[in-house]
């Protein structure tokens, strides 16, 4: 008896400190979002979106910082997603008996993991170095090599949950690969390679480390991709650490702007995959 | 016959057309090929030249300094000096500690949502750990500095000096004035940053012990944590192992959240309360700064040495995971 009920202990014991543990995870989760909303949401105005980032002591906005993150953004998920579908449709669809997949496969779940920083560094070494300024073409470039592994990942996840009687229907009528693939696979896996896509807009959008060595900053309104270009996730940290109080004001609205749209992203993305499962 | 679109068969020309037709088909077949395969090749020849770049912008520091790079704690830009042990320290404490805090956390967090969490519950709570992941780093950083820290210093850290920094030996990692910056907040922040990686692949691999393991051992009487502990997680060994790696690759390289709190002082102390530095927050801090070329090839030489460890470290979380698929693989 005696040690029934010890086992009986011990496992409610665990069970309660493994709840426990859920609910201190989820705690800080909790007190982020408190802290950004309690700290950000009394500066966001009209302001924050049309004026440019002010010089200290006057007031501004991070209208420039927005679109320059835009920009960036959508330029280096212009360039990482069609290269990470085409390499994610060669190792479901085209790479399968070769050696060479694997390794493509092994190379990108590193680079998925990857500090972000020595991105930063490979394209300040390349681009900036070659081109002798900083730029937002470098940053953007930073940005698509983020998202390149994010898409490759999801990509192939998707097109193997595609299943193969449909690509041997399309075979036995004739249908050539690439025409399999593009009319077949890919519109079978859409919504799943959109939400690939969406993890990476995501997972770059608050990157920092890497778009501090290449697209640096700017204090002034500029669309030329030419040149070192304002973004938010540099802006941030640039105000957040400086000892001026509006600074410090604009980087708590860009902080609650910049997490808000991301979870929002995270959160659409999941709603998306799993409303397309009962299809299948 | 029929091979590609529309075909009339009464025409003619139809074998002509479908001979047309097939030639382009297999045009574009070696175009879209040629395209998969050169993407693919892309995400090899980038880590490829990742590397290449790495140590070619690290050579001048590595020629000058040689071995004694990753064996010296000098590093001051006014004489020239440079070496990574402070900042390797940094960067193995920071990842210690998030890792003692993650494990267990993460352990709790996969065996709530496999074992204990009725359905309508599991899915939530996935998702809010998830979340935890998605939030940027710099955010990390921004709660740290100016939420955490402050709170830390007037209310945990008297009470922990006070209690642990009289013991024996242990005591030493407690000690120091109430800053609330350095290594121990770098390495719990960190704790939270890793530990919806570890815990979801721990989710993960725990739903792929085959039921009837589970239910032969409840059949005997077992509870839910004997289950859990005797049945789960040792045939989970792996894959729990490979997730804690990749949790690992994550912390070490984990650069603006750390940049905020750890104080970047580049110097080692024996007290986790002191502030410190890793090698990421190093690059971060210094690196639009170094003009020297002597000082920015020592930066890139601290980077390669993070790749390094990174690679190593996710290479074999990589492999650990890969063994556990593949023992799946044979079960079925």
């Amino acid at each position: 008896m005696n040690l029934y009920r010890r086992r009986l202990f011990i496992n409610y014991f665990n069970l309660t400190v493994s709840t426990l543990m859920t609910v201190f995870g989820l705690f800080w989760l909790v007190w982020l979002l408190w802290t950004l909303l309690s700290n950000g949401l009394q500066w966001i105005s009209l302001d924050v979106f049309t004026q440019i980032t002010p010089p200290p002591g006057s007031t501004g906005g991070l209208a420039n910082a927005i679109v320059g993150s835009l920009l960036m953004t959508a330029m280096g998920v212009a360039m990482g997603a069609p290269i990470g579908v085409l390499a994610g449709t060669y190792l479901n669809e085209f790479g399968r008996a070769s050696f060479f997949a694997p390794v493509v496969r092994f190379v990108n779940d590193i680079l998925l993991s990857a500090p972000s920083i020595i991105i930063g560094i490979f394209i300040y070494e390349v681009m900036v170095v070659s081109m002798g300024h900083f730029s937002g073409w470098a940053g953007a470039a930073a940005l698509a090599l983020i998202v390149i592994p994010v898409v490759v990942r999801t990509t192939e996840d998707m097109l193997r949950m595609v299943p193969n009687s449909l690509r041997e229907a399309a075979a036995a009528l004739g249908a050539p690969q690439w025409k399999i693939v593009t009319h077949i696979v890919y519109r079978a896996a859409k919504t799943g390679i959109i939400t690939g896509i969406m993890l990476g807009v995501a997972r770059v959008s608050g990157e920092t480390a890497p778009l501090l060595f290449t697209a640096l900053n700017n204090q002034f309104w500029s669309l030329s991709l030419d040149q070192p270009i304002a973004n938010l996730p540099v802006v941030i940290f640039q105000f957040a650490m400086s000892p001026y109080d509006d600074w410090q004001h604009l980087a708590w609205a860009g902080a609650l702007l910049i997490t808000f749209s991301i979870l929002c992203l995270n959160i659409l993305a999941r709603v998306f995959l799993r409303t397309r499962k009962p299809g299948h | 016959m029929k091979l590609t679109g529309e075909l009339d068969l009464n025409s003619p020309v139809s074998s002509h057309s479908v001979a047309l037709n097939l030639r382009k088909g297999e045009r574009l077949d070696v175009l879209f090929r040629g395209s998969a395969l050169f993407s693919a090749l892309l995400v090899f020849v980038i880590i490829v030249a990742i590397v290449v770049s790495l140590v070619i912008g690290a050579w001048p520091a590595l020629q000058k300094f040689g071995f004694g790079f990753l064996t010296s704690s000098q590093w001051n830009p006014v004489t020239q000096q440079f070496g990574a042990l402070v900042a390797i320290f940094g960067t193995l404490v920071t990842s210690a500690i998030a890792l003692l805090i993650a494990i267990p956390v993460s352990f709790g967090i996969a065996l709530f949502i496999t074992q204990l969490a009725p359905t309508w519950l599991k899915h939530p709570v996935g998702v809010a750990v998830e979340l935890l992941a998605a939030i940027p780093s710099i955010i990390y950083g921004m709660w740290g500095l100016f939420v955490f820290v402050p709170l830390f210093a007037d209310y945990a850290q008297p009470w922990i000096t006070d209690h642990l920094g009289d013991w024996p030996v242990l005591g030493m990692l407690f000690q120091g004035p109430p800053m609330g910056i350095g290594m121990f907040t770098a390495g719990l922040i960190l704790a939270i940053m890793i530990l919806p990686f570890i815990a979801a692949i721990m989710r993960d691999v725990f739903e792929v012990v085959p039921v009837t393991l589970k239910e032969s051992a409840y059949a005997l009487g077992a509870t839910t944590w004997e289950v859990t502990w005797h049945i789960v997680l040792p045939y989970t060994r792996v894959g729990v192992a490979g997730g804690i790696m990749l949790g690992l690759g994550r912390a070490l390289g984990e650069t603006m959240a750390v940049t905020f709190v750890i104080g970047n002082a580049h110097k080692i102390s024996g007290s986790l309360f002191m502030p410190g530095s890793t090698i990421s927050s190093t690059l971060a801090n210094e690196f639009t700064e170094a003009v020297e070329k002597l000082y920015s090839s020592s930066l890139i030489a601290l980077g390669l040495i993070l790749f390094l460890i990174t690679f190593v470290i996710l290479a074999l979380a990589k492999l650990m995971l890969m063994h556990l698929a593949a023992r799946e693989g044979t079960r079925s």
